[in-house]
C-alpha cells in the first residue's frame, strides 16, 4: 500500500513537469515585453534592455523554463510584474479562501447528488425521477456565473439577506457555495442514478434479495457501496473542476481566492501571476485525483488487493 | 393425479402464469404452469434457454422483477400456505430460510464489496435470530461444510476462483437448512471437471438435510444422475413430466423424443444425432393450440386448433400431447411437408 | 444438436438489436432516427435547436447588424421590455433581443467549429494510439494526460490570455482544451473494434493500415463521437460564455450572450433584465443540446438505456 502511493507520488512528477511546460509554453507567447512592463511605457531603451537581460529574458526557452522549474520546486514562483509581490505568497495567502469555497461546494453537491440520485433509481419512471431528472439536466446546463448573478438579483438586490460579494463573514460563503455547488450536486445527481440503475440489475443484489434481505438492506448496503464507487472519481474530479472553475464564481462575487487573482493577473498582463496561478490550480487539480484514486482503494476491494 | 393438492406436497404450483411487458409488448413466459414435490424429493426442470426455467423459479421466490415481469394468475402452496398471497414481509422469512437458491453464473452472483463471511453471516443474522459472533462462527463452519477452510471468511469474491465462488453460493443457501433449494443451472457457468464435485456435493448436502431439490438445467445427464421427477418445459408451460424412470423410459411427448434425440450416446450407434427442427416460437405471439406444433414431427390440423390438456399415460406420468388425448391420428404432416 | 435461442431468460426479453456491423448502415441509421422520434426529451431538444439554427441563418433579416445590433442609442439605455424592445435595451440602448439573435451566431460558430476541430486533432490522436498501441500509443496519451491534468476551463483561459482575446483564438483555446476527451474516447472504441474478426478479415485480404483506419475502424466508433459531441458543443458555448464574461472571449461591440451578461452586471440592481435574458438563453440552448445528447446516447446505444 505504500509502496503503491509512492509510486503514484513519483508518477506526478512527469504529469506536474508536462504541465508546467506546457503553461510555460503557452504563456511565453504573450505579446509585449515584460521589461518594458514594469518599467512603464516611458523607460528609456537601455534601461529596459539591461533589465531584460538580468531578469534572464533573452535566454533560450528550455533554459528559462528549467531556471522556472527550478525555482518553483523551491517555492518561488517569481514577483508579480505590477504589484512587486511574491506569487507564491500571494497565493498561499488566498487559497484558503479558494478551497473553502470548492469544499463547501462538494460538500453541497455531494449531500444533495447522491440521495437525490439513489432516490431517482430506486423510483424508476416516478414523478419524483422525472422531476429531479429534469432539474439536474437544468442544474447541468445553467451557466454557473449566471446563476451566481440570479442568486445576486433575487437574495441581496431583492430580499437583502447576503452580501453580494466579498469575504466579510460566513454568510458571504453561502451564494457562491451554492453557486459553485449546483453544476456538481446535477452531475453528481445523475450519475448515481445511472450508477444505481446498473447496480440493482447485478445478479448479486438478486442473491441479496433471495436470502431475505429487506429491501432498504439491499439498497443502501449491497447496492450504494458498489454504486459508489464510479460516484467517488466524478466527485474528484468535480472537486478538481471547483478549483479552477472558482475563476468565474470569484470574479461574479469578487471573492478573494486564486481564480479572481488570476483573472486580475490577465487583465493587468502580469504573467508570473498568471503563470503560477495555473500551475499551482493544475498541480492541486492532480493532486486531488491522486486521492481519489486512493481513496478507490479503500472503498473496492478488488483494487485494493492490487495494490500488495 | 391431475392437480388435486396433496397434504404431502411440500410444493405445488397451481396454474401459475407470468408475463414480461416490456414496451407495450408482452412476453408469456410462463403459462399456466403445474408443478408439484414432496419433501426431500428431487425434481429437475429440463427445458431449452428461454422456455421460462428461471421465470419459474423466480416466481417461486417473489422474485420476478416488476416492472417489467408480472404473475398474472395461479398458486404457489408452500407447506399449505400460498406464498403469492403472503405479505411482503412474511414473504421475506421464507427466502433465504425455508426456500432458498443458488443462482447460474457464480462470478457474477456474490457482492465485490463484501467478505464472502459477511455475505454467508448475512443470511443467518437474518433468520436465526442469532449474534453477529455466532452468525460468523457458524459462517466459517457452513464454508468448511462445502470444503472452504474457514479462515478464507474475510476474503473477498475476487480472490476465489468460479468453482469456489459457486461452493460459497451454496454455503449461503443451505445456511439456514432450507427445505426446499432452487438451483438455476447450478454449474453451466463450470469447468466440466469442477461441475462433477459441485453437483456430487449438491447431492450430499442435499440428502443429509432431506432438502427438497428443484434443479433447473438443460444437461439431461445431469437430471438422470441427480433427480427423482422430472418436468420438460417447453413455451412457458410442463409438456411432460413425472418419475424420471418412467419418463425416460416410456417418453410420451414428442417435443421429450426430440430433446433426447438430440444427446449423443455412447451405448448406441448412430448415424447422426436428430436435431429438433426449427426455434422456439416467438414468446410475445405464441402459436395457437399446441405450442409445440409448428415443430412436431407429427403435428395435424388439430395441433394448431386446440390446445391439449393434461394426460395421465398408461405408465403412470404425466404428458400434454392430443394424441395421447386420441384426437389425432399420428401423421408426418410436418415431415410431408418439411 | 444446438438449440440454443437467443432469448435470455433471466430478463425475458428478446433481443432484437440488428447484427453489429452488418452492411446495411442506411437501414441502422434509420434505426437510430426511429429511436430518436420517440424520445420527447430529445424532440423538444432537436425543435429547439431548430430554432436556434434559424434565428442565425435569418438574423440579419430579423434585426440590422449595424443600425441595431451594434449602433449605440444612449436615450434609450437600460429601458425594460416594452411592445418595441421586448427584452428590454443594454447599457448603450442597444435592443436586447436583436443582440441574443445574432449572438446565436458566434455562439453556434464556436460551438460547432471547435468541437469540429477537437474531433478531427483528438479524434486522430486517439485512433493513432488505439490503432497502433505500444510506444506511439503510450508517447500520445501521456501527453493527453498531461492536458487533462488542467482543467479545461483554466487551460482555455491560459491560451487566450497568452494568444490575446479574438475568436480565432478563442475557437482554437477551446478545441485544445478539449482534444483530450475525443483522443480517450476514439482510443477506447478503436481498441475495442481492433482485434475484432472483421478487421482481422480485412488484414488478411491484404487492405492497408489506411483504408482499414478510415473504412472500418471509424465508422464504426462514430456513435460515442457523436454523442460526445453533442455534449461537446454544449461545454463549448458555455465556455465561449464564460470566457467572455470574464472578457477574454469575444469583444465588444459584438453582440455574444456571455458578454451581454457581463456588461449587464454592474446594472443589477436597476436593469435585471440585461443579465437575465442573455443568461435564460445560454441556458435554454445548452439545455436543448443535452436533451438531444442525451436521447442519442440512448437511440445509439440502446442496452444503455436507463
Amino acid at each position: 500500500m505504500h509502496r503503491f502511493i509512492l509510486k503514484r507520488l513519483l508518477l506526478l512528477i512527469p504529469v506536474l513537469l508536462g504541465v508546467s511546460l506546457l503553461v510555460f509554453a503557452i504563456m511565453s507567447f504573450t505579446p509585449g515585453d515584460p521589461a518594458q512592463l514594469i518599467l512603464g511605457e516611458n523607460a528609456p531603451p537601455e534601461a529596459v534592455a539591461e533589465l531584460r537581460e538580468e531578469m534572464g529574458l533573452n535566454d533560450p526557452f528550455l533554459l528559462r523554463y528549467a531556471r522556472f522549474v527550478g525555482n518553483a520546486a523551491t517555492g518561488d514562483l517569481g514577483q508579480s510584474y505590477t504589484s512587486g509581490r511574491d506569487v507564491f505568497d500571494e497565493i498561499f495567502s488566498r487559497f484558503p479562501n479558494t478551497l473553502i469555497l470548492a469544499a463547501l461546494g462538494v460538500v453541497i453537491a455531494v449531500i444533495i447528488g447522491i440521495p437525490i440520485g439513489i432516490i431517482s433509481a430506486t423510483r424508476q419512471y416516478s414523478m419524483i425521477d422525472s422531476g429531479s431528472m429534469f432539474f439536474a439536466l437544468l442544474g447541468v446546463s445553467m451557466p454557473n456565473f449566471w446563476l451566481g448573478l440570479m442568486m445576486i438579483l433575487l437574495f441581496s438586490v431583492n430580499l437583502g439577506w447576503v452580501p453580494s460579494g466579498g469575504y466579510s463573514s460566513w454568510s458571504s460563503l453561502i451564494m457562491p457555495a451554492i453557486t459553485l455547488g449546483t453544476g456538481s450536486a446535477a452531475i453528481i445527481t445523475r450519475m448515481t442514478r445511472s450508477s444505481m440503475l446498473e447496480v440493482i440489475r447485478q445478479d448479486y443484489i438478486r442473491t441479496a434479495r433471495a436470502k431475505g434481505v429487506a429491501e432498504n438492506v439491499v439498497i443502501n448496503r449491497h447496492a450504494l457501496k458498489n454504486a459508489l464507487i464510479p460516484v467517488i472519481t466524478v466527485i474528484g474530479l468535480q472537486f478538481g473542476m471547483l478549483l479552477g472553475g472558482a475563476v468565474l464564481t470569484e470574479t461574479v462575487f469578487s471573492w478573494p481566492g486564486v481564480g479572481r487573482m488570476m483573472v486580475d493577473a490577465i487583465r493587468q498582463k502580469d504573467a508570473p501571476t498568471v503563470l503560477g496561478t495555473v500551475v499551482f490550480l493544475a498541480t492541486t487539480f492532480s493532486l486531488v485525483n491522486l486521492l481519489v484514486d486512493l481513496l478507490y482503494g479503500f472503498v473496492d476491494p478488488r483494487i485494493k488487493s492490487q495494490y500488495a | 393425479m391431475t392437480e388435486q393438492a396433496n397434504t404431502q406436497d411440500l410444493l405445488s404450483i397451481e396454474d401459475l402464469s407470468i408475463v414480461y411487458e416490456v414496451d407495450g409488448e408482452t412476453t408469456y413466459a410462463v403459462n399456466g404452469l403445474n408443478i408439484t414435490l414432496k419433501r426431500g424429493e428431487t425434481l429437475g426442470l429440463i427445458g431449452e434457454t428461454g422456455a421460462g426455467k428461471t421465470t419459474t423459479a423466480l416466481g417461486i421466490m417473489g422474485l420476478v422483477p416488476n416492472p417489467p415481469g408480472r404473475v398474472v394468475s395461479g398458486k404457489v402452496v408452500f407447506d399449505g400456505e400460498d406464498l403469492l398471497q403472503m405479505p411482503k414481509e412474511k414473504m421475506r422469512g421464507v427466502r433465504g430460510n425455508r426456500i432458498s437458491m443458488i443462482f447460474q453464473d457464480p462470478m457474477t452472483s456474490l457482492n465485490p464489496v463484501m467478505t464472502v463471511g459477511e455475505q454467508i453471516a448475512e443470511v443467518i443474522l437474518i433468520h436465526e435470530g442469532v449474534s453477529k459472533k455466532a452468525s460468523f462462527q457458524k459462517a466459517g463452519e457452513m464454508l468448511e461444510m462445502v470444503g472452504i477452510p474457514a479462515v478464507r471468511a474475510g476474503d473477498f469474491p475476487h480472490q476465489f476462483s468460479g468453482g469456489m465462488k459457486q461452493r460459497v453460493v451454496i454455503a449461503i443457501a443451505l445456511a439456514c437448512n432450507p427445505d426446499l433449494l432452487i438451483a438455476d443451472e447450478p454449474t453451466t457457468a463450470l469447468d466440466v471437471t469442477i461441475q462433477a464435485q459441485v453437483l456430487d456435493l449438491m447431492k450430499d448436502l442435499k440428502s443429509r438435510y432431506n432438502t427438497a431439490m428443484i434443479l433447473i438445467t438443460h444437461d439431461l445427464g445431469v437430471v438422470a444422475q441427480v433427480c427423482d421427477k422430472v418436468a420438460i418445459m417447453y413455451a412457458g408451460e410442463v409438456v411432460e413430466s413425472g418419475d424420471i424412470r418412467d419418463v425416460y423410459e416410456n417418453t410420451k411427448h414428442p417435443y421429450t423424443r426430440g430433446l433426447f434425440g438430440s444427446i449423443p450416446d455412447l451405448d448406441h450407434s448412430v448415424g447422426r444425432l436428430n436435431p429438433i427442427k426449427g426455434m422456439m416460437p416467438d414468446p410475445t405471439d405464441p402459436p395457437s393450440g399446441c405450442k409445440f406444433h409448428p415443430r412436431c414431427p407429427d403435428a395435424t390440423a388439430t395441433c394448431a386448433a386446440s390446445e391439449p390438456a393434461p394426460v395421465l399415460t398408461e405408465t403412470g406420468h404425466v404428458a400434454r400431447c392430443l394424441m395421447l388425448q386420441s384426437m389425432v391420428e399420428p401423421t408426418d404432416v410436418n415431415r410431408v411437408q418439411g | 444438436m444446438s438449440q440454443e435461442m437467443t432469448l435470455d431468460p433471466a430478463q425475458g426479453q428478446l433481443d432484437k438489436s440488428p447484427a453489429k456491423g452488418a452492411p446495411k448502415k442506411r437501414s441502422q441509421w434509420l434505426e437510430v432516427w426511429h429511436r430518436l422520434k420517440r424520445d420527447k426529451m430529445a424532440m423538444l431538444g432537436l425543435l429547439i435547436i431548430t430554432l436556434v439554427v434559424l434565428a442565425a441563418i435569418f438574423a440579419d433579416v430579423i434585426a440590422d447588424y449595424e443600425t441595431v445590433v451594434i449602433a449605440q442609442n444612449l436615450s434609450d439605455r437600460l429601458q425594460g421590455p416594452s411592445a418595441q424592445y421586448w427584452l428590454g435595451t443594454d447599457e448603450f440602448g442597444r435592443d436586447i433581443f436583436a443582440r441574443i439573435i445574432h449572438g446565436t451566431r458566434v455562439s453556434l460558430m464556436v460551438g460547432v467549429l471547435s468541437v469540429a476541430i477537437a474531433i478531427v486533432m483528438g479524434g486522430g490522436l486517439g485512433a493513432v494510439a488505439g490503432y497502433y498501441g505500444g510506444k506511439i500509443d503510450n508517447v500520445i496519451m501521456r501527453v493527453m494526460d498531461i492536458f487533462l491534468a488542467v482543467p479545461s476551463i483554466l487551460l482555455a483561459i491560459a491560451i487566450v490570455s497568452a494568444l490575446g482575446a479574438n475568436l480565432m483564438n478563442l475557437m482554437l483555446a477551446i478545441a485544445i482544451s478539449s482534444v483530450p476527451t475525443y483522443a480517450r474516447v476514439v482510443r477506447a472504441s478503436v481498441l475495442t473494434i481492433r482485434d475484432q474478426e472483421f478487421i482481422e478479415a480485412a488484414r488478411a485480404i491484404g487492405a492497408s493500415d489506411l483504408r482499414i483506419i478510415f473504412r472500418h475502424i471509424i465508422p464504426n466508433c462514430l456513435s460515442p463521437v457523436i454523442v460526445q459531441g453533442a455534449l461537446g458543443v454544449a461545454g463549448a458555448i458555455l465556455s465561449t460564455a464564460g470566457l467572455s464574461f470574464i472578457g477574454l472571449g469575444i469583444q465588444p461591440p459584438e453582440p455574444e450572450w456571455g458578454a451581454m451578461l457581463a456588461g449587464g452586471r454592474q446594472y443589477l440592481r436597476h436593469a435585471w433584465h440585461v443579465t437575465t435574458f442573455p443568461g435564460l438563453t445560454i441556458m435554454i440552448t445548452i439545455l436543448a443540446l443535452n436533451l438531444l445528447g442525451d436521447g442519442l446516447r440512448d437511440a445509439l446505444d440502446p442496452r444503455l438505456k436507463h
